[in-house]
């Protein structure tokens, strides 16, 4: 889980970079901009989880 | 840059900036003092040590290797070019701090900033990693830290980067603005601290079997209240320096950006307060000091171009974050950070980076700031955080990072340094005992 979470990271990051580069209108680029950004969220949200202990059994 | 900035400043401009450069180790010694204060007592020659040995690595790294990658706009610089736009991505200059001309040139008040500011990027994770990180691995991992993973993303920023580049490749404002280093000081150090403390672990005694997280109080009070009182005068410095280097910022202006920095650290303090008072019908002293330095750090990337009011807002929402994220990241994250140093200078970062978007007012407005300075967080968050992260993973695979379980019963002092801050105090029984 945590790999994955940083590959979705490293993921939106490079989304951002994409949209800048090929998409020509303003529009289309902050939707992919934004879009970008929330794989990010999905992907921190992944490794945060990946993170935290697992309760004991009581 | 937002003003137009000749190639050499006035003697006005000079001068005002080797100053505020100046004052900017205050603002690490006040954030040592701080870490310092809210660990064990029993670690804290060791925090403090490894505070000053963290920063002497780090100004070492950063003059062999991290100015050569971060530079400054006009020098060398690595570009490769996509679909007409260039991509200016790293610093190519020399090793050693070479090539720059000594002469109060702004790359050479440029180098001299960055190098005293380089050990508060360093110590930041010290506070996440305080009572149980080695002072040996600290070091390492602040080789790599202002050798590499600063400089990358600080290039990119105040370098003439590709996100300082925004507004002139894409039309989004003025590109990524942040004038005193809410990202590139703040953030990469908050994200770095949190990698550090996921990576150490909580602190022996932290969390009982349940998962409840057990209230470990600052050592020393005096010590946190007193770092807040330093850490503002250097994050005067700071704020002013940052400015006048990378926005071009008239020395007129100084008086604004301190009066903007004083007002959201103020409101910040003020509303952190106010909440603790409320929550737990006491103000909290170590959760106030929290607010405080919040506030300075959100107020650092819009400071300059702000109204007073809004600087006020700024602060609020920035003390407001602080708190809450703190108690977010103990209880429900398990992240044992003990001087809430990812609340307080990667969250507040956040928000301050997002409130240029939001109030900034430049000498000429232009549509997209706001998009530019999600680019500046999705960068961070994309791409310098898993560096951050994989950097400390690899060192802490190879050397680990956490002391032997005898140095956390111990205390950091007497195990690593061999010798207690306060040797005339009796060592509790409970403190010294199995947990």
């Amino acid at each position: 889980m945590k790999i994955a979470g940083f590959l979705l990271l490293l993921s939106g990051g490079f989304l951002v970079l994409t949209a800048l580069i090929m998409l020509p209108t303003a529009g289309s680029r902050t939707a992919f901009i934004v879009a970008g950004l929330a794989v990010e969220i999905l992907g921190l949200v992944l490794v945060i989880r990946a993170h935290i202990p697992r309760e004991e059994p009581r | 840059l937002i003003f137009p900035i000749l190639s050499a400043f006035s003697p006005l401009a000079q001068l005002l900036c080797i100053f505020c450069i100046l004052l900017v180790p205050l603002a690490l010694a006040g954030i040592a003092l701080i870490n310092t204060g809210l660990g064990r007592s029993r670690s804290a020659a060791h925090a403090m040590m490894s505070s000053l040995c963290v920063t002497a690595v780090a100004a070492i790294a950063y003059c062999i290797c991290g100015f050569h990658w971060q530079g400054f706009p006009g020098q060398p610089a690595h570009i490769f070019a996509i679909g007409a736009k260039s991509w200016d991505w790293l610093g190519a200059g020399r090793f050693f701090l070479g090539g720059i001309p000594w002469n109060g040139s702004p790359a050479s008040l440029a180098a001299c900033f960055q190098l005293f500011s380089i050990g508060l990027v360093a110590i930041i994770p010290l506070g996440a990693g305080a009572d149980r990180w080695k002072l040996s691995a600290s070091c390492l991992s602040a080789v790599f830290l202002a050798g590499w993973i600063y400089p990358l993303f600080a290039h990119w920023v105040w370098g003439g980067g590709w996100l300082a580049q925004l507004g002139a490749n894409f039309g989004l404002g003025h590109g990524f603005v942040d004038v005193g280093g809410s990202s590139t000081i703040q953030i990469v150090g908050g994200v770095t601290g949190l990698s550090v403390a996921w990576l150490l672990g909580p602190r022996r005694g932290k969390y009982s079997s349940s998962g409840m997280p057990a209230a470990i109080p600052g050592h020393n009070a005096t010590f946190i209240l007193f770092g807040c009182m330093l850490a503002f005068v250097g994050w005067l410095g700071l704020n002013s320096a940052g400015a006048i280097l990378f926005a071009g910022v008239l020395p007129e202006r100084i008086v604004l950006i301190a009066i903007n920095t004083l007002l959201a650290a103020s409101s910040a303090a003020l509303i952190t307060l106010i909440i603790t008072q409320a929550r737990f019908g006491k103000p909290d002293a170590s959760l106030t000091a929290n607010g405080w330095v919040g506030g300075l750090v959100a107020s650092s990337a819009a400071c300059a171009f702000i109204h007073p009011a809004e600087a006020v807002i700024v602060g609020i929402v920035a003390g407001a974050l602080v708190t809450m994220s703190v108690q977010w990241l103990e209880f429900n994250l398990k992240v044992d950070d003990p001087t809430g140093a990812v609340s307080v200078h990667g969250i507040a970062g956040i928000w301050g980076v997002l409130a240029v978007g939001l109030f900034a007012r430049f000498p000429v407005q232009l549509p997209g700031q706001f998009i530019a300075q999600l680019i500046g967080l999705t960068a961070l968050l994309g791409f310098i955080f898993p560096l951050t992260y994989g950097l400390n993973a690899l060192l802490n695979r190879f050397y680990p990072y956490r002391v032997a379980t005898d140095g956390e019963r111990q205390g950091m002092d007497l195990y690593e340094l061999g010798a207690d801050a306060y040797p005339e105090f009796v060592t509790h029984s409970d403190e010294y005992g199995q947990r």
